[in-house]
């Protein structure tokens, strides 16, 4: 696997062996060895690479056999809308996985998750730009303006772009420190998702709330560690 | 989507039931051998309700657009009561009972009462309108639906000078309606109209769609439909009107006053802070095509808002 990554709490660390276990001591040391060993037999990165195209390529079938109902071009987007979250979401996960069970492969599939949560938020901007306004600028110029759900939508995706283009390995070098600020926009970018699924439904927010509550927890998760392992 | 449904004239005699067929199978199934007595009459019976829909008329105001496919008006629904999700309301609407029903006329007029769905229907004809109908999310569709002018109900209970109103409400009922056990809405689902709007020869009261009863997940068995205005406005399964001098809160008014006025007629001018109104996307197309001032029925309808400040009055 060459290179593998690791970033810390402070620090990124660049290790030559491959593959890694995280740097991390875990008290029942035997039990979550094995359970380590299994998790990484059982996630290995082309397995969970070829998972996340699964929504993918679900829509694509439906799309062919005319299962998406009367409105299909709404269907797409709200479908890639949500998988963008959702994959938002898994990737704020991997970080509490790897503490709790002390497995090695949530970090190391990390970035993979992130880069799907862009591919899926440029699908559902694609979407929309083609499907949906097929590329009609003065509207969609208009929407961006005048809707804030809109507003709110392009500004997460925009947030998007410069961590997909810093996501190597080189560019990690690069930026150092820096690196690791800029990545924190990894917390904002989610909470723009559930705003802008916020202000788009209509009255049921049952949904936004659902990933609202998810994503305060694992947002809540990050502060209670700050604030657990800041030297006072 | 690519169904292709015979236009609703090629259906009409075969589809409806006579009413001396009709008064005969009432009989049956109040005998309650209802099955065989239907098949050994060879009628089939009609799924959504017991009404019978009569001798069906065409009318000068129906649109010459293509109507859009009788699958995608049935499984593509705005009622909450069924659940929020598009494909609700196929799913879930079965639970409705539609028969018995009845209607309850109230408020200012001279005949108030509880009225059968039949002693509503009784006397009048039934018309086709193929109507376009424009949602506040920015689809539309080409309905034919059957149903009789709003007007010439309200005339039979002689409404009085007071009644400026007219308030309509949606079946609440818990055991029937999944989607009411949540608060989504502030239930039971009301609407309302000013007076003059609900005279307009436009606006109908619809009982069916493509020359048969109404299915369930589109409003059975009776409900409102008011093309210039968003398709909200046009309240579904009805079971109350009432004439009123002040004016009615709308269920989505109450919900979101900035977003959802009393008027809320089709207007491309005033945007919806979700959904641009200047477009829409017609089910079954692939591009958008512009939205129409009162959705294309201003010639009928303008004149009903003469000197009314549309921005303010949305």
């Amino acid at each position: 696997m060459g290179v593998v990554l690791y970033c810390d709490q402070s620090r990124v660390i660049v290790a030559f062996t491959a593959p890694m276990e995280p740097c991390l001591v875990h008290p029942f040391s035997r039990a979550a060895s094995v359970v380590r060993r299994v998790s990484n037999l059982l996630f290995p990165k082309p397995i969970i690479f070829i998972a996340c195209l699964i929504p993918l390529a679900v829509l694509a079938v439906a799309g062919v056999t005319d299962n998406l109902g009367a409105n299909p071009i709404e269907e797409i987007t709200h479908e890639t809308g949500e998988w963008t979250l959702r994959f938002l979401l898994i990737t704020l996960l991997m970080t509490p996985l790897r503490h709790w069970f002390g497995w090695g492969w949530p970090i190391r599939v990390r970035r993979m998750l992130g880069l799907f949560s862009a591919f899926y938020a440029t699908l559902h901007l694609f979407t929309y730009l083609w499907l949906d306004q097929f590329f009609w600028w003065e509207e969609i110029w208009y929407d961006i303006l005048d809707r804030p759900f809109i507003t709110i939508g392009m500004l997460g995706f925009v947030l998007l772009i410069p961590l997909v283009l810093t996501s190597t390995n080189a560019m990690m070098r690069k930026l150092g420190r820096n690196w690791k600020k800029l990545h924190r926009l990894a917390y904002v970018i989610p909470a723009l998702g559930v705003v802008h699924y916020w202000w788009l439904v209509k009255a049921d927010i049952r949904e936004p709330l659902l990933y609202a509550v998810l994503l305060g927890g694992l947002l809540g998760w990050r502060y209670y560690r700050f604030r657990a392992t800041r030297p006072s | 989507m690519m169904i292709k449904i015979p236009r609703p004239s090629d259906a009409l005699t075969s589809e409806i039931t006579p009413e001396s067929v009709y008064k005969e199978r009432r009989r049956f199934m109040q005998a309650g051998v209802a099955a065989a007595g239907l098949a050994g009459l060879g009628v089939s019976l009609q799924a959504h309700s017991a009404i019978s829909l009569g001798k069906i008329a065409k009318s000068p105001y129906s649109t010459d657009e293509a109507p859009t496919g009788y699958e995608d008006i049935t499984s593509y629904n705005n009622f909450y009561e069924f659940g929020t999700r598009k494909s609700d309301p196929a799913k879930n609407a079965h639970s409705l009972r539609v028969h018995p029903w009845s209607v309850a006329i109230e408020g200012e007029c001279a005949k108030p009462g509880v009225y059968t769905l039949e002693d509503i229907l009784k006397p009048h004809g039934m018309e086709e309108r193929i109507y376009r109908l424009r949602c506040v999310e920015g689809w539309s569709m080409v309905i034919p639906w059957i149903g009789f002018p709003l007007a010439d109900l309200i005339k039979r209970f002689e409404p009085t000078s007071k009644a400026k109103y007219v308030y309509f409400e949606t079946l609440n009922d818990k055991e029937q309606m999944p989607g009411v056990r949540w608060p989504i809405l502030d239930w039971p689902y009301v609407e309302g109209l000013r007076m003059d709007e609900a005279m307009n020869p436009l606006t109908l009261m619809a009982v069916g769609l493509y020359g048969k009863t109404m299915p369930k997940q589109n409003g059975a068995p009776i409900r409102l439909v008011v093309p210039w205005k968003y398709g909200f406005k046009s309240i579904k399964s009805i079971v109350k009107i009432r004439f009123q001098e002040e004016r009615p809160v709308s269920s989505w008014e109450k919900a979101t006053p900035s977003e959802y006025g009393f008027y809320s007629n089709v207007n491309p001018h005033v945007d919806h802070p979700r959904w641009s109104q200047r477009t829409e996307r017609r089910i079954g197309e692939f591009r958008k095509r512009k939205t129409l001032m009162f959705n294309g029925y201003e010639e009928q309808v303008a004149h009903l808002y003469a000197g009314m400040d549309l921005k303010k009055y949305y």
